[in-house]
């Protein structure tokens, strides 16, 4: 019969209007400032600078290499290296930047930066609420908006953090064991070379020197 | 006390009158009058616009406004104060008129629309003793200028100069014009039967109870399809959803308003809201007993409260159907108009006059009812014989 | 002669001789049907209540539409350059005035008009209902039938012969070669293959 299909179909939305006021589940929207969803666990919004330890300044995990500057796509990084040096997370003097500043307006999220970065200094982050209402000095971020701790970066993505740490830990533990093994070197060397002068010395025909390591 | 709550409208304008010399009074009534319709139905509009985005909103599972509730403090109101924000924006948006449009009928038009929409007001009976001109050819005062609409559409789809403007006024003439013939014929039943053009008389008329249940005209079989077909009708009348093809937006982008932005966009969805909710009163007045009580225990609610929630009831309706059903084909349209409201109107009237002329037996609710009900299968089983689903085929304009 | 009545006069005045002399020709419909109103504003005027508004109803709501949508579908709404007035008003001036003066000489000494004038008739729509029921039933059964037999003689010569779409019956030609003018009529499946094969 004619308009049998209709009260079916007027049948379907109300029962969804009375549905929507008994079930919660029905409503799919998140009231957003009030509720919040966690963001997935590859949420990137912008990039930010890594920090070891408390200060900022001290633990900046950047060298100032410039790559990602180079790389970055649409250039919306700006880096000025230091003239001075100082000592990285491995002891060794290196250089750091002045100033780092990069223009989310222009950022594409990309994340290239982070995969050309060979020092685990630049990362993602997952804030978005950046809105603001100058839209030129206010979307620029300096170095100082930038730099966050490691902390942070366990907050937002806590797998990748872990995997950049245990490379950092690598990193430090063969550095570590390479000094110690031009230590260890060195000071074979040395013996060596004081026993060979001791030997100098005491013109005895002695068993050719122990190798070295 | 109930009384003295009913009347208070007609107690306080007498009251005004009272202080006003002799000569003006007719002139300050109509003030009155007036002053009150254009500030409770505008009113009844910003509520509406509201409860029709919440309540399309649960429909589909959304929670539509909810934030914005008094300005300045944390009070949410549920969205309720949604409505002012949205009129201080339509009013203080830039008005653009196009260059190649014709000014002066360009400006004309939402005027136009409103003028005949606001007249419409004047026959209704929103309560007991609450009628502003009480004609005698009050229905046919409310049909006349309800065709006065249509060249305001004309106008301003025609002055705009832009395809879809005049695409838009184009089906939306030729709809008003299919549907008002079915609007008025549903319409000619009650006035049959009452003998009547007054509104008044038509209300006086269904204010009866038998066991305590008033004597509306929807509780006849011919009152029953007369509201159906009248209710189908106003909402192509009011060019509501599903019959919004003269504003379809996924097509025509707005239809014969496209081109209308700040004010004049305000002014043309006010008409449109006041229009339909006019044409629901006239309908409530016709066939669902106006600003009586259905059930004879509750008469001591105030005669308008019962007008407006009818009204605001119908409207839900509306809302409902909006929210469920697609928008029609034009094909659809004018083969539902002409191939089954029509023929289903006049038959209707026919069963009208067989109801009057059997008297007050049982037989005629039988009689009556089986034929319009054979009537409703014969013609709803011959427009849906071409429904067949079958290979599609594309003719274009020729 | 009543405030009211004067100003209706000249609103009626006023909108016809614009809708005769306007250029646009949507512009002289749009001040006709401000003539109509005027019309019905001053049949309201007179107490009559049931002609002022069928005249709303039918002339404004429906005539109007009618001129409008012939106006609109038969020439392009493009305004003439030249004046509207035919170079030869001045006789058509003339004949209007002559059958004018005919038509009320002949009205003013009828022996059908009272002399003098009697007391406004007590129209409501019950009367006239019942007038048209009971003593004009026959002239308005007539009318209805001829209306209707207009109606489907109309409805018929716009039937299609069936299983002919307009351009086979050669109604319509379209200029197979040429490109599709507007975006208001693409191009028929014939014209389509037409240009290619
Ligand atoms: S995420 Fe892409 S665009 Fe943004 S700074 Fe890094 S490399 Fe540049
Ligand atoms: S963030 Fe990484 S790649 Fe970019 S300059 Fe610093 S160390 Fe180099």
């Amino acid at each position: 019969m004619l308009g049998e299909q209709i009260i079916k179909g007027m049948a379907v939305t109300a029962r969804n209007f009375f549905g929507s006021y008994v079930s919660k589940e029905r409503l799919t929207t998140v009231q957003y400032p009030e509720e919040r969803l966690v963001p997935k666990e590859n949420t990137r919004q912008f990039p930010f600078l890594v920090y070891d330890g408390d200060d900022a300044e001290k633990g900046l995990r950047c060298v100032a290499c410039q790559i990602c500057e180079k790389e970055c796509p649409p250039q919306c990084i700006y880096i000025v290296k230091s003239k001075d040096k100082k000592p990285d997370y491995k002891g060794q003097p290196q250089l750091y930047p002045l100033t780092f500043d990069i223009d989310i307006s222009v950022c594409m999220s990309c994340s290239i930066c982070v995969e050309v970065c060979p020092f685990e200094s630049i990362k993602m982050d997952t804030e978005f609420e950046l809105s603001t209402d100058d839209r030129f000095a206010g979307l620029l971020l300096h170095k100082q908006d930038l730099a966050k701790p490691n902390s942070h970066y366990h907050q937002v993505h806590a797998q990748d953090a872990k995997d950049s740490d245990a490379v950092i830990a690598g990193e430090k533990a063969k550095a570590e064991a390479k000094a110690r093994a031009a230590a260890e070197k060195a000071r074979a060397e040395a013996e060596a070379k004081a026993k060979a002068a001791a030997a100098a010395a005491a013109p005895a025909p002695a068993a050719p020197p122990p190798p070295a390591a | 006390m109930f009384e003295k709550l009913d009347q208070i409208f007609v107690t306080l304008k007498h009251l005004v009158l009272g202080y006003v010399p002799e000569a003006l009074q007719p002139l300050v009534s109509a003030v009155l009058s007036v002053t009150l319709i254009l500030s409770v139905f505008p009113g009844i509009f910003a509520i509406v616009t509201i409860f029709e985005r919440k309540g399309i909103g649960r429909i589909q599972n959304r929670y539509g406004p909810n934030r914005v509730g008094i300005p300045f403090t944390n009070i949410r109101l549920c969205g309720f104060g949604q409505f002012i924000p949205d009129g201080i924006k339509s009013l203080t948006k830039e008005d653009i008129v196009p260059r190649a449009a014709d000014r002066v009928v360009h400006f004309l038009a939402p005027i136009v629309m409103l003028i005949p929409v606001l007249l419409a007001y004047a026959v209704l009976p929103f309560g007991r003793n609450m009628t502003v001109a009480d004609f005698d050819a009050g229905l046919l005062f409310f049909f006349a200028v309800g065709g006065a609409v249509e060249i305001s559409v004309f106008m301003a789809g025609w002055s705009s100069r832009n395809k879809y403007s005049l695409l838009g006024a184009m089906r939306a003439i030729a709809q008003m014009v299919s549907y008002e013939i079915p609007l008025i014929l549903s319409a000619v039943t009650v006035v049959m039967i009452v003998g009547s053009l007054k509104l008044v008389d038509i209300v006086a008329a269904q204010n009866h109870y038998t066991f305590g249940i008033a004597h509306w005209y929807v509780f006849t079989p011919w009152g029953f399809v007369g509201c159906i077909l009248f209710f189908i009708a106003s909402l192509a009348e009011s060019n509501r959803s599903p019959f919004d093809l003269p504003e379809a937006e996924s097509e025509i982008i707005a239809g014969y308003f496209t081109e209308y932005s700040g004010f004049k966009f305000a002014l043309f969805f006010l008409g449109e809201y006041l229009g339909m909710f006019a044409i629901i009163g006239l309908g409530i007045t016709l066939f669902l007993g106006g600003w009586t009580s259905p059930v004879s225990f509750l008469t001591w609610i105030p005669s308008y409260v019962w007008f407006v929630t009818k009204m605001i009831a119908i409207v839900f309706v509306f809302i409902w159907i909006r929210a469920t059903l697609p928008r029609l084909r034009m094909d659809q349209l004018m083969n539902l108009a002409w191939k089954l409201m029509l023929p289903l109107a006049l038959i209707n009237i026919v069963v009208a006059g067989i109801w009057h002329f059997m008297g007050p037996d049982w037989q005629r609710w039988l009689v009556c009812a089986a034929i319009i009900f054979g009537a409703y299968l014969v013609l709803g089983r011959g427009l849906m014989r071409h429904q067949k689903l079958g290979k599609r085929t594309y003719r274009y304009a020729e | 002669m009543s405030l009211p009545f004067l100003i209706i006069a000249f609103v009626t005045l006023f909108a016809a001789a614009a809708a005769m002399s306007l250029r646009n020709l949507v512009h002289c419909s749009l001040a006709f049907v401000v003539a109509f109103a005027g019309l019905a504003a001053l049949y309201l005027n007179l107490d009559a209540q049931f002609v002022g508004f069928a005249q709303i109803l039918v002339y404004v709501g429906a005539i109007a539409i009618l001129i409008v949508f012939a106006i609109l579908l038969t020439r392009s709404g493009d305004t003439p350059n030249e004046a509207v007035l035919a170079p030869g008003w001045f006789y058509g001036i003339a004949v209007s005035a002559a059958v004018f003066t005919l038509l009320g000489w002949a009205v003013l000494s009828s022996s059908a008009l009272p002399k003098e004038v009697s007391s406004a008739p007590q129209t409501t729509v019950k009367n006239i209902g019942e007038a048209l029921m009971n003593k004009y039933v026959l002239p308005l059964e007539i009318i209805g039938l001829l209306l209707t037999a207009a109606m489907i003689g109309a409805v018929i010569i716009a039937l299609r012969e069936p299983g002919k779409t307009k351009m086979e019956a050669g109604e319509l030609k379209i200029d197979k070669t040429a490109p599709p003018s507007s975006i208001l009529h693409p191009p028929s499946s014939t014209a389509l293959t037409g240009g290619h094969s």
